[in-house]
């Protein structure tokens, strides 16, 4: 069962649930109000984010991009339970200052990820340009970026692809394909037969693999990861999964057929994964239940830290729009 | 007719547009079966079937530029920005193709872009934007602001059926919250036409869209103090209207020009500008400029109102005005 060591399979088993049980908080947060905007589930989607962002090495100084699902991606890279439900709440101390929502903040040079703007397929040949730099810092990082099915149809997905194909960068693209963008299903999204057939457009390496196998997502992530760093270019994997929520929590998504969302329940990664944890020995249910029991620590502690924070000085409204401000220190 | 919102007059205009003209349809994501993300295109595919409501892949160089390619062809497009903040990845289509068709070709391209925009919802930076200065500096655009129910369906069907493009600014913090008598008829309202939102003689607050409200309260604290504001509601800021602004300023003597996007390069500097041109002789006081601060919209509701303008900041504009 992959080259992992069993201490590794209950490191991931820890981020899949710290992923949805941070989530389950936002979401007790957003229904008091003291989430303050959107809320995107990730529910159904848990298993890709944690496994792929679980094959890049961080001590090499490889990034992961995540989209607004994949906080299981930027956990597993060190982002920290606090600082995310801070942004949320829109915190004055947390890593954008209040500044910027969600999970997009990070920096790639010091956190080993760095959370998208919202014009999507923007950071597609943003990471392009960060694997690059690595190159010619002579490093040996690799990037890793997801993209949506929807974000895949912008002009900038296609010139960052074509980009990275052309220099052979270090490079790794997870498409999910998790079955609609906000309301427009992957069908009306491209006519292309798979996701990953896009990559005979830009001459890089593709493939579609099942998104909520856990173990196949991270060996397929990792052979790509270190055929990028031994300069083999780029690898779009598209990861077949589903999103199981409506696009955001305001959204009661009843443009999806019920029988779609029952097929997908019983699909779901983390259970999947679990049971083949108990299956094979590696860990016990009363083992698997005192890592969740961990978990809602963390994320009692940090839903009290975020809460105790202060919201941002208005005072500061002004600062910062150039580095010299010193604002950020 | 019962009281319409402002988001309600959006989606009238278009449906009755469509239902007059078989040219007009619209383009854009979420716009078909979902109804659009705020719901602005509700039941216009149950009406108008999916040829004319047009459902996209997330691609707004493919929107903006189809729709000006069927325009050229005498079809009468509306393109939706699903937040008007994504124009900017179809900025290029948008004002190097559309926007210049007349000058440099003679040809007629009538599109209508329009989206939610502006702030005050806690959108953050990319769900918040002000875009007309963005536009105003690259000619062949008509760009439209309003901020009533009633100038929304009326500028709305004159954008529809105006022979170039036009980009019209919605806000959305307006779409539920304003809600107005608006006639049976089928009337447009003239674009490059201000209106004289109230009348006064002792300042004039120039302003557009969600601004005219904070210009509204403004008006109302200074009159406890028996200062009479005119209001002036720009409505169109390409064409703008001129003389509506100078006459108000030949009476007033005084004026501010009150806008929500960032003051710097803003629409206001351009109108500062022709008022020194063109009314110097009739000021008794300095132009004063009320903007959002030079900052992108920040998301944290204390740092959100505090970048952009407020009653408080108009007042105080005022009342060193009237002071001078
Ligand atoms: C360029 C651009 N256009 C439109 C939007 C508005 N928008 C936000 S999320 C979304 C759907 C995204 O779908 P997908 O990329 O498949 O990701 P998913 O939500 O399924 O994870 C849209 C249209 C945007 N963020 N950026």
């Amino acid at each position: 069962m992959s080259e992992l060591s069993n201490e590794q399979l209950l490191d991931i088993d820890y981020y899949l649930r710290l992923t949805r049980t941070l989530e389950e908080r936002l979401v007790a947060l957003f229904r008091q109000a003291k989430v303050i905007g959107g809320l995107y589930r990730s529910l159904g989607q848990e298993g890709e984010s944690v496994a792929a962002a679980y094959a890049l090495d961080y001590k090499q100084g490889d990034v992961v991009q995540p989209l607004i699902r994949n906080i299981g991606a930027i956990l597993v890279a060190g982002a920290k339970p606090a600082d995310i439900i801070k942004q949320y709440m829109a915190k004055g101390d947390g890593p954008t200052r209040g500044r910027e929502l969600n999970i997009h903040f990070g920096h790639p040079a010091r956190d080993g990820f760095i959370g998208q703007i919202s014009m999507l397929g923007d950071m597609i040949p943003v990471m392009a340009g960060i694997a690059l730099a690595g190159r010619m810092q002579k490093r040996k990082l690799v990037t890793l970026a997801f993209i949506g099915d929807g974000g895949s149809s912008t002009g900038a997905f296609w010139e960052g692809m074509n980009f990275a194909s052309v220099q052979k960068l270090p490079m790794v693209v997870i498409v999910e394909n998790n079955g609609y963008a906000y309301s427009t299903p992957t069908s009306k999204q491209t006519a292309a037969r798979t996701l990953a057939d896009k990559s005979y457009a830009f001459g890089c390496a593709g493939v579609t693999i099942d998104g909520n196998d856990v173990l196949g997502v991270y060996d397929t992530t990792k052979r790509a990861i270190e055929n990028a760093r031994s300069g083999g270019g780029v690898t779009l994997i598209e990861v077949m999964t589903f999103r199981m929520k409506g696009h955001a929590e305001h959204d009661n998504q009843a443009y999806v057929p019920k029988e779609l969302i029952a097929e997908w329940a019983e699909k779901d990664a983390v259970v999947r994964f679990e049971n083949l944890l108990v299956e094979r020995g590696v860990a016990t249910r009363e083992q698997l239940d005192a890592i969740q029991q961990r978990v809602k620590k963390e994320v009692d502690d940090a839903t009290d830290e975020a809460d105790r924070s202060p919201m941002p000085d208005p005072a500061h409204a002004g600062k910062g729009l150039f580095i010299e401000d010193g604002y950020w220190g | 007719m019962p009281e319409t919102t402002y988001i309600d007059a959006i989606t009238q205009a278009m449906s009755e547009e469509m239902a007059r003209d078989e040219r007009v349809f619209l383009i854009g994501e979420d716009v078909g079966a979902y109804g659009g993300a705020f719901k602005t295109s509700y039941g216009l595919l149950d009406k108008f079937g999916a040829e004319r409501v047009i459902d996209t892949p997330i691609s707004e160089i493919a929107i903006i530029g189809a729709a000006s390619g069927a325009a050229l062809m005498g079809m009468r497009p509306i393109a939706e920005m699903q937040f008007l903040d994504f124009i900017t990845c179809g900025y290029d289509i948008l004002v190097n193709f559309a926007a210049m068709n007349s000058y440099l070709f003679g040809r007629a391209c009538p599109i209508v872009v329009r989206g939610p925009a502006g702030g005050g919802t806690h959108g953050g930076p990319y769900h918040s934007i002000n875009p007309e200065a963005m536009f105003l500096n690259r000619p062949g655009l008509k760009i439209v602001a309003p901020g009533t129910a009633y100038d929304a369906k009326g500028l709305l069907k004159a954008a529809i059926r105006d022979d170039n493009p036009v980009l019209y600014i919605e806000h959305k913090y307006l779409y539920r919250r304003i809600k107005e008598n608006l006639p049976d008829d089928d009337y447009i309202v003239p674009i490059g036409k201000a209106n004289v939102r109230r009348r006064g003689k002792d300042l004039t607050i120039i302003t557009w869209g969600a601004m005219l409200y904070v210009a509204d309260d403004a008006a109302d604290e200074l009159a406890k103090d028996n200062v009479s504001t005119e209001i002036i509601d720009l409505r169109s800021i390409v064409p703008f209207d001129e003389d509506a602004i100078l006459e108000s300023v030949a009476k007033t003597n005084r004026v501010i020009i009150l806008h929500e996007a960032p003051l710097t390069g803003g629409a206001g500097a351009e109108f500062a500008a022709r008022i020194a041109e063109k009314a110097f002789d009739y000021l008794d006081a300095p132009i004063k400029r009320i903007a959002a601060l030079d900052v992108p919209t920040p998301y944290s509701p204390p740092l959100e109102a505090a970048a952009l303008p407020d009653k408080t900041r108009v007042l105080q504009a005022a009342r060193e005005l009237l002071a001078y």
